[in-house]
């Protein structure tokens, strides 16, 4: 649900990455932080383990810059991806906006994508949301290593609705902000039409 | 905070009553700083010495709180807890959720005691409930009047590109 601030002229949108565990979703915010400006961005916050998993969330603010004279920021989180952090997981998911879903592309990945769609489509149910009616991006990632699956398996199995999907590489950076900038607009198109 | 679908919406006459209500309960309660935080982690307001502190932060963990202990609630029966108080050696943080739909966050120090805090956040709280149900009411009148499309109703794919230039 985003936040329309007329005092302040802002307009505040939740982005959720979602995905298993070690997908990349973490990078994903780490590569976004390293490339955006110093005045686009505010600090960094992830909650994690010792080892660097994720055990809350991330947490990384974003302020683009201005449409029609209103301060356009995007609040981005992760979730943790383990499978036994799901009561956190729902936590993060309210008021979400939009959803980037972050596969990991190794095959023998295959079934933790298909088990953890399913669990991000259940937990929004939960609380109302439909993934059909949210602004949703695919990214499939990790495609530098040579074990994945092809493309067009990962689409039949995960994106059969053919929503906006990218390949990347978010330890280099590639595909990253495409797809931070495919879920943006699915939500600025959103507002446009008055359905959020 | 009205219902998953539509957005939370701020208006300069609300957001200037909210204000004067915090900037009161910061005098009255003689503390350093105040701010207001909707269940998201979004900042809606913030008085007092905040020059040195990160606010949009602040808002996003204090949120990630309050969902937390509000999960822990819910596992032991309680509907959730309403008052959070962690002491530190010099400041402390007394955080209340107001009229279930935002959260008050007070930073204090030894020139307040907490018995004095919780009393003035309760005053505090009333008002300021009274604030938010107003606004929830205007927002859905706004909406089913087919007028929250707002500033975006007329940007175009160009708008968007730019932001990402
Ligand atoms: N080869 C390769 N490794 C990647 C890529 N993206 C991330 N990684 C690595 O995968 C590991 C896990 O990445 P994270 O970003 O921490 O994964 P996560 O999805 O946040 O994991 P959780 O926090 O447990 O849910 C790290 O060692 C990354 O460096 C990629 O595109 N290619
Ligand atoms: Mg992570």
């Amino acid at each position: 649900m985003s936040f329309i601030n007329y005092a302040s002229r802002e307009i505040n949108c939740k982005i959720v990455y979602y995905g298993p565990g070690l997908c990349g979703k973490t990078t994903n915010l780490q590569h976004i932080y390293q490339k955006t400006a110093p005045e686009a961005k505010g600090k960094m916050i992830s909650l994690a383990t010792e080892t660097e998993r994720t055990l809350f969330f991330d947490f990384l603010p974003l302020a683009l810059g201005e449409i029609r004279g209103f301060k356009v920021r995007f609040h981005l989180y992760t979730v943790p991806g383990q499978v036994f952090y799901d009561a956190s997981r729902k936590l993060i998911l309210k008021g979400v906006d939009g959803v980037v879903f972050v596969a990991d592309s190794q095959e023998e990945r295959l079934d933790a994508n298909i088990e953890s769609l399913e669990n991000l489509r259940y937990n929004l149910e939960e609380q109302g949301f439909h993934l059909e009616k949210l602004p949703f991006v695919m990214q499939y990632n990790k495609r530098d290593l040579s074990n994945v699956s092809s493309i067009e398996e990962l689409r039949g199995l995960l994106n059969p609705d053919g929503v906006p999907e990218f390949e990347a590489c978010a330890m280099t950076g590639e595909g990253v902000f495409e797809t931070l900038k495919a879920v943006a607009k699915l939500i600025l198109l959103d507002l446009q039409k008055g359905r959020r | 905070m009205f219902g998953p679908q539509s957005p939370f919406v701020m208006y300069d006459e609300e957001l200037k009553s909210i204000t004067a209500v915090i900037e009161k309960l910061r005098r009255e309660s003689n503390s350093k700083v105040i701010f207001l935080v909707d269940k998201n982690g979004q900042l809606i307001a913030s008085v007092g010495e905040t020059g040195h502190l990160d606010t949009t932060s602040l808002a996003s963990l204090t949120a990630g709180n309050i969902a937390a202990t509000g999960g822990l609630a819910k596992l032991i029966g309680e509907k959730e807890f309403s008052i959070l108080f962690h002491e530190g050696e010099k400041d402390n943080l007394h955080i209340s959720i107001v009229g279930g739909r935002v959260i008050l966050v007070v930073i204090f120090d030894q020139r307040s005691s907490l018995g004095l805090v919780r009393l003035r956040v309760k005053r505090a709280s009333q008002e300021l409930d009274q604030i938010f149900a107003d606004l929830a009411r205007k927002t859905a009148e706004v909406e089913k009047s087919g007028g929250l499309r707002g500033p975006f109703a007329e940007i175009t794919d160009d708008d968007i590109d730019n932001l990402f230039r």
